[in-house]
């Protein structure tokens, strides 16, 4: 197995346990991290696409590289996005799951 | 590499740059809110809506001038596949139109409820709100006239961060879910689409939607990135059965931004499904694909109707009401699709695709504008509590009642139009159920907006609450673009 293929596999398979935990994980800040799994196995694509691109004499094509870096910078500014609206979330007391019967123990403590 | 050489051999297009404008002015826009605070975010906001309303109406002239061309820009100068080009042809010159109209309407009537922020008081929704608007205009203006699919995807995500926060703009809890919920469908539309993209770059070596449209061969590599960039853009679009984020977030979120979100954000998506289809991936297209679209699109507007006839809260009703209007939007794919050719073509079901996105996004706008009005009217917006209103709210009340007509699709209105270019095409291609489909949910629509009405025209409850005042001019939005939603359909008729 060339080491494109096993990048490839192995982008292939984070994406698929992050797709596993966003749809099994009730908690909001695994799903959070599930989706950056999910990226991080999108970004490692780019890296196989640029590898198995490139020219001879090339390290590899640049064009995909260029485009994984303001995919970077979208997830890390979806992440703290998320992170800023679940940590909001939990401050009014709304628990940490989209559940809407789960009450969080700071929901039972904030109650008048 | 002869397109290479050959797009290098052509030179730049001319007349183009109104283009870069038109993404460009909301962007500045919104850099000069942030840099002049919370005091004066909605002065700068407010006077930033008539010069975008301006470009976007070069630019729609500019495209008219030019007959079925459009208009094209190369970034830079460098042509693709080296540079990133940008597209204006008569879809996007209507939508790009649309938004300013509804962009600039939201903000009139937002003006009540995030103006200048009075002495002691806090700011930040202000500014928040004007920021979100501003961003959702520049990526909504990106996602119409990108022709490179790495740049809509950035337009994608610029959209569901400018989006986000318009739904969580009260902070309350249950806005934050909302808001966390739609933020996660998106993210994973968004990374789905990202993956297709880079399926596409690996096969062909490209992303440019004209030179894919030259390379792209029917070959797994070509049909796993269409499936998953599709699948991706309907979970932002919130067609049925990945709708399930919609009527919280857009009932829950303040009535100025729920108008921007249900008439404009999720069209956004619809229209980079429609660009990959028709333009970037022609000869992909098969009958039971395109069938299986129209499927869920029937499922949303039967679906979505129902739903919406069993809610007890007026914005909830709207909401759903979406849902099912989306439906309609995703018909296009097997009404436009030739059997015999084997590919999508751009006719009658096209223009009634487009005019029904034109028309639902000026008629919820209104209806939303008109829900929020009646809500402070009341201080509450249960249907079965609407007694009265229509002595209280005439004008609101109107209103809401034109939308509907142009929901419905009662000529002359939009609504009428475009569903009955898709009742043609459907006739035309021999595709009987979609047509009933159309009937159906017509019905269904009438029944829901009957029902409403009904509540509104009847006589109030004995122990009714002292109604709010409104401000006169804020009912005027809501009517003039219900107005326009009902008579688009007699300038439709014209040419």
């Amino acid at each position: 197995m060339s080491p494109t293929t096993l990048y490839g596999l192995c982008g292939a398979a984070l994406v698929g346990i992050g797709l596993y935990g966003l749809l099994t994980e009730p908690r909001l800040l695994r799903k959070i991290i599930a989706f950056n799994l999910v990226g991080s196995g999108v970004f490692l694509l780019f890296g196989v696409v640029a590898r198995r691109g490139a020219d001879a004499g090339l390290g590899g094509d640049p064009v995909p590289q260029a485009l994984v870096i303001t995919g970077i910078v979208v997830a890390f500014s979806a992440t703290a996005l998320a992170v800023a609206l679940l940590l909001r979330l939990h401050e009014t007391g709304g628990g940490v799951t989209l559940d809407d019967e789960a009450e969080s123990p700071a929901a039972e403590r904030s109650k008048p | 590499m002869t397109a290479l050489t050959e797009a290098l051999a052509a030179g730049p297009p001319a007349g183009g740059g109104w283009l870069v404008a038109a993404i460009a002015w909301p962007v500045i826009a919104l850099l000069l809110v942030i840099a002049g605070g919370e005091r004066n975010a909605a002065r700068v906001g407010v006077l930033a809506l008539p010069v975008g309303f301006t470009i976007a109406v070069k630019v729609a002239l500019d495209v008219a001038g030019t007959g079925a061309g459009g208009l094209a820009y190369h970034v830079g100068g460098w042509a693709p596949p080296l540079g990133i080009a940008l597209q204006a042809d008569g879809l996007s010159a209507a939508m790009l139109l649309v938004t300013a109209v509804v962009t600039s309407g939201a903000g009139i009537y937002a003006l009540a409820d995030f103006g200048p922020p009075r002495e002691g008081q806090s700011g930040r929704t202000t500014l928040a709100f004007w920021a979100s608007l501003l961003g959702a205009w520049a990526a909504l203006n990106l996602a119409f006239l990108g022709n490179d699919l790495f740049n809509l995807y950035v337009a994608l995500e610029l959209l569901t961060f400018a989006a986000v926060p318009l739904v969580c703009l009260d902070g309350s809890a249950a806005t934050l879910k909302a808001a966390l919920r739609y933020l996660l469908y998106a993210l994973v539309g968004s990374i789905l689409y990202l993956l297709g993209a880079v399926l596409l770059y690996g096969a062909y070596g490209t992303l440019d939607m004209g030179l894919l449209a030259q390379a792209v061969r029917p070959e797994p590599a070509a049909w796993a990135a269409a499936g998953l960039m599709t699948a991706g853009l309907l979970a932002k679009t919130a067609l049925f059965p990945l709708h399930l984020w919609l009527p919280p977030a857009h009932a829950g979120a303040p009535p100025a931004a729920s108008a921007v979100l249900s008439a404009l954000v999720v069209k956004g998506s619809f229209f980079i499904v429609l660009r990959l289809w028709f333009d970037a991936l022609p000869g992909l297209a098969t009958a039971a694909a395109m069938q299986l679209v129209g499927l869920l699109g029937a499922g949303a507007i039967l679906y979505g109707s129902a739903l919406a006839l069993r809610q007890q809260r007026l914005k909830l009703l709207v909401a759903y009401s979406t849902v099912a209007q989306i439906g309609y939007l995703f018909l296009v794919f097997p009404l436009a699709f030739d059997a015999s050719a084997g590919q999508l073509v751009a006719g009658a079901a096209l223009t009634g695709g487009l005019l029904q996105a034109v028309s639902h996004a000026l008629a919820k706008a209104a209806m939303f504008m008109s829900a929020g009005l009646i809500a402070v009217t009341f201080g509450h917006d249960r249907i079965a509590e609407l007694g009265g209103l229509a002595r209280a709210r005439p004008a609101s009340l109107l209103a809401f009642a034109l939308a509907g007509v142009s929901l419905v699709g009662l000529p002359p209105s939009g609504g009428f139009a475009a569903k009955w270019l898709l009742l043609s095409a459907a006739v035309a291609t021999g595709q009987w159920w979609w047509a009933a489909v159309i009937v159906l949910g017509g019905l269904l629509t009438g029944a829901y907006l009957v029902l409403v009405l009904m509540r509104a025209l009847a006589e109030p409850a004995a122990s009714v609450a002292p109604l709010q005042p409104v401000a006169a001019w804020r009912e005027t939005v809501p009517l003039a673009l219900a107005l326009f939603a009902v008579l688009m359909g007699l300038a439709g008729a014209l040419p």
